[in-house]
Parts: C-alpha cells; sequence; structure tokens
C-alpha cells in the first residue's frame, strides 16, 4: 500500500479548471490516482467537489487543462472513458418504478453485457447485498441504505476501471455505511479504482489517499496518517477544519 | 440494437406502472370524443327571438309564424315596445328583435312596399351573421308567396328567373359532429404525443437518473429512439381507440383507405414525438415543460383550422399555420374519413409532414448533450 | 404585517427568477389576442370553387364572370362533371361547385326559366351554407341587374341592424373569454403548482413549522399570482382597445373591481386543488383535465352553450369562468352598469365562499 508510485495510473489531472463567468469552480487541479486505490475527495460544500467529478465523468467540458482517464482523453476520447467508469451520483440513480432485478438487467443491457453475463452479475448482487426476497419489489419500496448499496453494486456492475462516487452515504446509517464501505473495500481489492467525495471524516481514515479542497483549489494531498502529522492534528477533523476556516466562499 | 431492447424494455414497464400515463391513454380519447362533439355544435340553430307586433294582422302573425315554424328560431317573447325588447338583448335572453310597424299589412298592400325592422345582437358574429341571412330567406320566401296569393298566376314567369337548386356533398345532413369528431381526434393525437414525450425525459432529469445514464457509453441517437418508440406505439393505440370511439358514438365509418390514414398517422406522430423531445431539451423542470407544450398547443389547436377556415386567414396567419403540423393532420383526417381522398391526394401534406419530423427529431438529438 | 411582505418578496423571488415560465404567462394573453383578433375568422373570402359550364353561353360566362370579381370566390378550375367536382373536393382545395346546364340562356330567354346547381363541400356545415347563400346572392343580384325595368309588387324590405359589433368582427366574443382562460390558467394552474412543488421538495414543512401563520403561508402564495394575473388583466384590456379597436363601454372601475373578484375564485380554486394533491404532475393535470378544459368548453365563448344538451348546460353553471364572461361582456362590450350583473357577482361570491370554506376545512384535517 506505502508503495502506490510503482503502480498503473488511473487518472491523471493537469491543471484541470472549469469557470462560469467570472466564478472559478475548479482551479487548475492536478493530480495522480493509481489503480487499485481509494482516492478521497474532500471539502465544504460549494468548495467544487462535484464540477471536479462531473468533468472527470465526461458529464461537464473542462474550461482548460488536461487529464485522462484509463489511459483516455477527456476531450477527445469521452465514449471510451465511459465504457471504463462507473457512476453514482448525489441523487439517488436507480430508476424507482423499476424493480430490482429490472434495474441490474437494465443497466447490463446498456453497457452491452450478455444475456448470460447478467443472469450471473444479478444472481451474485442479490446474494451478496441478501436481497433474496426484495429482488421482485419496486426500488422506492426499499430503505435508504439499501438503495446506495444497489446502486453501487449496479455501478460495478460492468466492471470497470474506475468507479466515482458522490457523496455515496449521504443520510445512511453508521451500520450500514460500514456495510458499504466493505462493499468498496472488496471492489478496490479487485483492482476497481475508487474515487469518492465524502463529508464524513471517519470515512476520510479509510482511504489510502485524500485531497481536501477549498474554494476551487486543491489545498493539501496525502495519506491520512500525512496530512494528520503535516498539519499536526489528532484527527482527521482537525486537518479539516484548519484548511476549510481559511476558506472564502461562504455556503448561502 | 441489443441496447434499445434494453431501452424499450424499461420505457414499457415504466408507463405501464404509471397511472397518470394509463390514464390520459385510457381515458382521454373517450371523454374528448364524448363530450367535445356535443359541445362544439357550431349549427346556428336555437335562436331567440323576440317579436314586437305593433300591427297584430294576419299577416303579422303569419310572417311569425312562418319564422317560428323555420326550426332556427325560438319565439321567446312578445314586447309590447321596442325598448322592452332591447331589455331582452341586454340580459342575453334575446338574439334577434323583430320590429312589426304599424299598418305593416294596410301598407303592404295599398302601397306595394313596406318596412320591417330586425336588430341582431351581433357580439357573436358568426351566429348573428348567419341568424340575420335566416330572418331574410324567411321574409323573402313569404313575400313569394303573398305575391302568388295576390298576383294571378300565368303559365309562364312574367320575367326571366334563375332557379337555383343547392346541393350539400359528403354531409348532407350538415352534422356539425362528422365535421368536428375527426379534428378532435387529430387534436388528441398531437396532445398525448406531445404532452408524454415532453414531460418523459425532462422528469429523468428532475430525478436525476438522467446523469447516469449519460455516464453510460449509450449512443445519443439509440437513447432518443429508446424514448420515441414507445410513445409512437401508443399514439398509435390511441388513435385507434379514438377510430373506434367514433365509429360506436356516432357511426363514422371512413369512406376511405384506413391503410392510408394509418401511413399518414405513422410519420405525423414521428413529427410530433420529435416536437415533444425538443421541447424537453430545453426545459429542466415538468413545470417549464408543461407549460411551453400548452402554449405550443393552444397556437397549433387555434390555428390548425379546427373551428375556423384557413382560407379565411390573413397572410400572415396563413404562413403560420403552414409550419403547424395540426394543420396537415386535421385536413388529412377530413380528407381521408370524410371524403375518401386517396393517397395522391394526400401526398403532398405526407411529404412535408416526414420533412418535419426529419428536421426536429434532427434538431431534437443535436441538443440533447449528454455533456454540459 | 412586516413578516407577511418578508414571505410574499420570497414568493416574488421565485416567480420572477424563472424566465421561461414568465416569458409564458406573460406572452400567453398577447398571442391568444394576437390570434383571436386577427387570425381566426369565418369571414368567407377567396374561397376556391370549381365550375362545370355545359352552356358555354354569354349568360353563364357573365355569371361565373361576376363570381370571379368578387372577393369571395376564387375560380380554381373547371371540370366536366361530377367526378370533375367529387376528385376537386378530395384534393381539398375546392370547398364548392357551380354547375350550369346545356342552353342555360336559351331557356332563360325563351321559357323565362333556367336552372342552376350549386353543390357546396358540407364537410363543414356552417362554411358550406355561408358559401351556398353567397354563390346565390351573386346570382340573385345578376338577376335583378338583368330585370331592372320590372318591379315586382308588394316588396317587403328588411332592414337589419347589427347592434354593438356592426362589422361583425370576432373580437367581442372572444376577449371576454381570452381574459377568463389566462386568468384560470395563471391563477389555477400556476398557484396549486408552486404549493405542491413546496410539499414535494419538503419546504412547505418548514414554512409550516415557522411561528408564521399556516393560513397566511398559503396568501403569501397567492398574492404574487393575484399581482401578475392584474397585470395581464391590463395588458388584454390595452390591446384591445389600441389594437383591436375595442373600447370598453362601461366602466372601468367595475370591470378591474369584477376581475379582482374573479382572480379571487381561481386563486382560492387553486389552493383548494393544492391541499388535496400531493405531486406537481397530479395537480398540472387536475388543473389542465378539471378546469382549463371545462372553461374552454363551458364558458360559452368559443363552444356555444345553448346548442349543448340539457347535462351539459346544467354543469355549465358551476363553471366560475362562465360567470366572468357574462359578466366582463355585459360591462365591456354592452356597457351596462352594476344593476345588469349584480346575480352573476353574486354567484362568483357564493362560488368563492364555498371553495374558501372547504379549502380551510380540509387544511386543518391535514394539520391535525
Amino acid at each position: 500500500m506505502n508503495d502506490l508510485s510503482n503502480r498503473a495510473i488511473s487518472i491523471k489531472a493537469d491543471l484541470l479548471t472549469k469557470r462560469y463567468g467570472d466564478f472559478i469552480a475548479a482551479d487548475a487541479l492536478s493530480f495522480e490516482v493509481y489503480k487499485g486505490e481509494i482516492f478521497g475527495f474532500l471539502g465544504a460544500n460549494g468548495a467544487g467537489k462535484t464540477t471536479a467529478m462531473r468533468m472527470l465523468c465526461g458529464l461537464s467540458l473542462p474550461s482548460s487543462g488536461s487529464a485522462t482517464i484509463a489511459g483516455f482523453d477527456i476531450y477527445r476520447e469521452t465514449e471510451k472513458i465511459k465504457k471504463n467508469i462507473g457512476y453514482m451520483s448525489q441523487k439517488f440513480s436507480l430508476y424507482e418504478d423499476l424493480t430490482v432485478l429490472e434495474n441490474i438487467r437494465f443497466y447490463g443491457g446498456i453497457y452491452g453485457l450478455s444475456d448470460g453475463a447478467i443472469k450471473e452479475k444479478s444472481e451474485a448482487i442479490i446474494a451478496r447485498l441478501g436481497l433474496q426476497s426484495e429482488a421482485d419489489k419496486l426500488v422506492s419500496a426499499l430503505p435508504l441504505g439499501w438503495k446506495q448499496k444497489l446502486a453501487f453494486s449496479v455501478a460495478i456492475l460492468h466492471q470497470p476501471h474506475i468507479v466515482f462516487l458522490d457523496e455515496p452515504t449521504g443520510g445512511v446509517d453508521p451500520v450500514t455505511r460500514r456495510q458499504f464501505w466493505d462493499l468498496i473495500y472488496e471492489a478496490a481489492e479487485e483492482g476497481v479504482t475508487v474515487f469518492v467525495t465524502t463529508h464524513y471524516m471517519d470515512e476520510a481514515e479509510y482511504c489510502n489517499r485524500i485531497s481536501i479542497m477549498v474554494d476551487g483549489r486543491i489545498e493539501a494531498l496525502d495519506t491520512p496518517h500525512n496530512l494528520k502529522q503535516q498539519f499536526q492534528a489528532d484527527s482527521m477533523d482537525d486537518v479539516f477544519y484548519k484548511l476549510a476556516r481559511q476558506a472564502k466562499r461562504v455556503d448561502l | 440494437m441489443r441496447t434499445i431492447k434494453f431501452l424499450l424494455q424499461k420505457e414499457f414497464r415504466q408507463i405501464f406502472r404509471n397511472k397518470s400515463i394509463l390514464a390520459i391513454i385510457a381515458v382521454m380519447p373517450v371523454v374528448q370524443l364524448a363530450i367535445m362533439p356535443l359541445a362544439a355544435d357550431y349549427e346556428v340553430k336555437n335562436i331567440n327571438l323576440s317579436v314586437v307586433d305593433h300591427d297584430h294582422s294576419t299577416y303579422s302573425q303569419e310572417l311569425v309564424s312562418k319564422i317560428t315554424a323555420s326550426g332556427y328560431f325560438r319565439l321567446m317573447a312578445y314586447s309590447s315596445s321596442f325598448k322592452e325588447a332591447m331589455q331582452g338583448i341586454e340580459s342575453d335572453q334575446a338574439d334577434i328583435v323583430l320590429e312589426i310597424p304599424a299598418g305593416f299589412e294596410k301598407n303592404l298592400i295599398r302601397e306595394d312596399e313596406q318596412k320591417l325592422f330586425i336588430a341582431v345582437n351581433a357580439i357573436n358574429g358568426t351566429k348573428a351573421n348567419l341568424g340575420g341571412a335566416y330572418v331574410n330567406q324567411i321574409i323573402r320566401a313569404y313575400n313569394q308567396d303573398i305575391r302568388l296569393e295576390l298576383v294571378q298566376p300565368t303559365r309562364m314567369n312574367p320575367i326571366p328567373v334563375i332557379e337555383i337548386t343547392a346541393t350539400n356533398w359528403f354531409n348532407p345532413s350538415m352534422n356539425y359532429k362528422v365535421f368536428m369528431v375527426p379534428g378532435i381526434l387529430a387534436i388528441l393525437v398531437t396532445m398525448v404525443g406531445g404532452f408524454l414525450s415532453a414531460l418523459n425525459i425532462v422528469r429523468e432529469k428532475e430525478v436525476g437518473t438522467i446523469e447516469q445514464i449519460n455516464v453510460t457509453p449509450i449512443k445519443k441517437y439509440h437513447f432518443i429512439l429508446g424514448k420515441l418508440i414507445p410513445f409512437w406505439i401508443l399514439g398509435n393505440v390511441v388513435f385507434t381507440v379514438g377510430m373506434l370511439v367514433s365509429y360506436l358514438l356516432y357511426g363514422i365509418v371512413p369512406l376511405g383507405n384506413m391503410g392510408v390514414l394509418y401511413s399518414f398517422i405513422a410519420v405525423y406522430l414521428l413529427a410530433v414525438l420529435g416536437l415533444g423531445l425538443l421541447v424537453s431539451t430545453f426545459c429542466e423542470t415538468q413545470q417549464q415543460a408543461m407549460l411551453i407544450m400548452f402554449f405550443l398547443m393552444m397556437i397549433f389547436i387555434l390555428m390548425g383550422g379546427l373551428f375556423t377556415p384557413i382560407e379565411s386567414m390573413p397572410e400572415w396567419a396563413k404562413v403560420v399555420s403552414s409550419f403547424n403540423p395540426v394543420t396537415y393532420l386535421i385536413s388529412v383526417m377530413r380528407l381521408v374519413i370524410l371524403k375518401g381522398s386517396g393517397f395522391r391526394d394526400i401526398l403532398s401534406h405526407l411529404g412535408i409532414i416526414a420533412s418535419f419530423a426529419v428536421v426536429l427529431n434532427t434538431w431534437a438529438i443535436l441538443n440533447y448533450r449528454k455533456t454540459t | 404585517m412586516t413578516q407577511l411582505i418578508t414571505f410574499i418578496k420570497k414568493e416574488f423571488h421565485h416567480v420572477l427568477r424563472d424566465r421561461k415560465t414568465l416569458l409564458i404567462l406573460f406572452g400567453m394573453p398577447v398571442v391568444q389576442i394576437l390570434i383571436f383578433g386577427f387570425a381566426l375568422t369565418n369571414e368567407v373570402k377567396n374561397s376556391k370553387i370549381v365550375v362545370v359550364d355545359h352552356a358555354h353561353d354569354e349568360v353563364s360566362t357573365e355569371i361565373i364572370s361576376k363570381i370571379e370579381a368578387s372577393r369571395y370566390f376564387e375560380i380554381e378550375s373547371f371540370v366536366d362533371g361530377p367526378l370533375g367536382i367529387e376528385g376537386a373536393f378530395q384534393e381539398g382545395h375546392a370547398k364548392a361547385a357551380i354547375v350550369f346546364p346545356a342552353n342555360f340562356a336559351r331557356d332563360l330567354q325563351h321559357q323565362n326559366s333556367a336552372q342552376v346547381q350549386i353543390i357546396a363541400d358540407a364537410t363543414d356545415p356552417n362554411n358550406a351554407t355561408a358559401l351556398t347563400n353567397y354563390l346565390s346572392s351573386i346570382i340573385q343580384d345578376y338577376q335583378s341587374a338583368m330585370n331592372k325595368s320590372a318591379v315586382f309588387p308588394y316588396r317587403i324590405i328588411p332592414e337589419t341592424k347589427m347592434l354593438y359589433n356592426p362589422q361583425l368582427k370576432g373580437a367581442p366574443n372572444f376577449v371576454p373569454g381570452v381574459m377568463a382562460m389566462v386568468l384560470m390558467l395563471v391563477c389555477v394552474m400556476m398557484t396549486a403548482i408552486s404549493i405542491v412543488k413546496e410539499k414535494e421538495t419538503g419546504t412547505m414543512e418548514v414554512l409550516l413549522v415557522s411561528p408564521f401563520r399556516p393560513a397566511l403561508v398559503i396568501l403569501s402564495k397567492a398574492i404574487p399570482y393575484l399581482l401578475l394575473s392584474l397585470v395581464n388583466v391590463g395588458s388584454i384590456l390595452l390591446l384591445s382597445v389600441f389594437v383591436l379597436d375595442l373600447p370598453v363601454n362601461g366602466s372601468l372601475l367595475l370591470l378591474l373591481a369584477e376581475s379582482t373578484l374573479f382572480i379571487i375564485t381561481c386563486l382560492t380554486l387553486g389552493i383548494f386543488i393544492s391541499i388535496k394533491t400531493d405531486s406537481q404532475q397530479t395537480a398540472m393535470l387536475i388543473s389542465l383535465m378539471g378546469m382549463l378544459l371545462p372553461t374552454v368548453l363551458f364558458s360559452g365563448f368559443m363552444f356555444p352553450i345553448e346548442n349543448m344538451p340539457i347535462p351539459l348546460q346544467v354543469i355549465s353553471n358551476i363553471v366560475p369562468a362562465k360567470w366572468y364572461y357574462l359578466i366582463v361582456k355585459d360591462i365591456m362590450i354592452k356597457g351596462l352598469g352594476f344593476e345588469a350583473i349584480w346575480k352573476e357577482t353574486l354567484i362568483l361570491v357564493g362560488i368563492t365562499l364555498f371553495l374558501f370554506f372547504i379549502s380551510l376545512k380540509s387544511f386543518k384535517i391535514r394539520l391535525a
């Protein structure tokens, strides 16, 4: 784990910037994420996390700078990138009026999985999440925590190189959050790169490395251990507080 | 191809689980076709007549009974003065006042000439125009009768007379329902197709599922086709239900070929769905999409020749209605259903609608962005 | 009071921020007035007709040229017989046909009688009647001109006067209708949707737990739409006076007062719908199908109520727009005063109070 630099690079961002008129939502972001790494992306509300993530996923075009995702250029090869990433948005992303199985089959289908693979995958997901008796229920009938776990499983259904998670555990109880992170670890062990934004500092401790954004810029980037040393703090909470205090943008 | 199969499966499942969409598909054709034609009866009849008879003669009474016997008029009141009759007009109890001056009969016989006064409430121009024309026609006919009675008949007309016979084709009983039903069905197909497709994509935007679709490698045209095909099928279903309802309720059987109708509807639905998709790419919320569609529909319906003939419009309005898809559908429905027109008669309409379909869908696809 | 003003300001911000919606709300009446005022007319003009002339003599030729010279008709083509007429009708351009038999002029000269046949495409019955009437009168005029010397005995001469609208324009009939429709749309649909939206997003609960009285929350939602609607009434009146030359014949003040009453009726209706529904989609469907359609159908400006079957005529009485339409017509076109419309006013007040009380009742039940 400590010798990450020997691994292949999954995400490489170089001076990535997004402007909306005079407002600079993401300012010259440069970083690298390695294969199989769990990379945490922290920041106060409005610091620019979601903007950065949307650019990396190909949902939003950068104003300047460059980046490659799984070796593909984010300007020219967006469609190739899309085959190689999974994404779970802040808003709930499964269809509430489809059942659990129907959602899995639908996303399997549009990622081009074969019928056999879809069948195998759906059985595996349902068994892993213990949803046997819920498989034919509408997703709207599931509790939030289950929905989130299901959404994550669907996001990595097609075995992407990288999965982007935008505040995946918002509003979820601590036990379910723990279970959710177990799923993340399993995925990482299988070689999936995990790029995750969060507000929970205990979750930050689970990451291999974290970056902290303030006012659209990356102010710190290292392992949780090194960051605590660098800022002479006892916990990630303190690190975050020390950095976030400098913010000029106030979340309205 | 496989992607489209999965998209279609998903859309159909969602449609069949959405009660308000099902209600629209099942109830709207029946309700609109059952109520609208009953309401949209523009035949001018039941005109309320108020008579001010200062003469009280045989002739004046004969004239009034001729008018009431025509079937167009209802005798509301005999008023003693014109002023009293005017109050009837002000309170909407009378539409027409007929004033017969004192000495009507006497003057007509002695002086060969007598005037009558008619006042028409002309706020509703069409009704006033036709109502006035009917009264005048009846008076003219009565005038002829009196002449025949008073003048010795000769074997031949004393002066040359052109006799006019009038025939009405395709709708000899002058039934307004026959005229309105195909038009209303056209509106119905347009509304179902337009509203459902517009609201559908916007709904995915509002809920957020569209984000998830946008990060998948799915092609733009796959996504759009996946949205078009289900509503295209639904549009055809609504049209078929509508044709059945108009047969069951009004006995309307198309004179022309059903194949011609269906092939036109097939292309027409593509155009309307394209419009709905285009609107949805411009809107962020369902409220906006609804309002914009409503606004467009209102213009389409009013300018489509459903209520008033397009030939009567001024030039600028004719130009506007030539860009209105509803114009062509209403026209084709009436041509094929009521007059039995064939494929060659509607070919130019078909060509125009096909180009609408191409333009609107291309625009929608270009405007549907997976990135911002 | 300052609290109320704060809330109303917040609502105004919501309404004014959504430019697309605002544009449509203000554009709608303008477009409607223009369409109704200039585009929609039943007037017969440039109607295409086909001619079957078996006679080819001086009388038939003269009548045809008279028809062509009139502004009502354009000769589309000359055809041979019934098949040709049917073909022309099926193509959809020609709306009527006129048939002159062989020996038309000779019959007229020698037997003092000749027949001409008018065939109308009666798919549109009123248009067919109007075309037949106009063609007949052109022929009759020709005949009178031909027999100038002869004087008919015993002439009844009807003198017809068209009241209120001598040029038979469409405007006097529809301007009041457009007012009713637009107010209904803005007040009922927009109010209902905007309240239900707060319910959906959950912000309604925040407002309800504030120390502010719940009824005032609702009131503050209604006031911006009241003002928007008054602006719409103003713009419709300005357009009708200056663009359509349709003056307000009665008291302007009375008209505005009655409009305010109708707006309040509509707002209450919108609030009632919003209390009864939970999703924007349902609120939209109910306002559109349940309110707007009946308004268009039963207010009497587009569809003649007197021709409807009795049950529909009875239903039309519970549609508030019908009463407002009558009121506007009486004040604006006929120039009548309050004594002519007190009954309609009372009915509107009654409907409003009824809606107000049932909304209040169901609102309290919801809170309990």
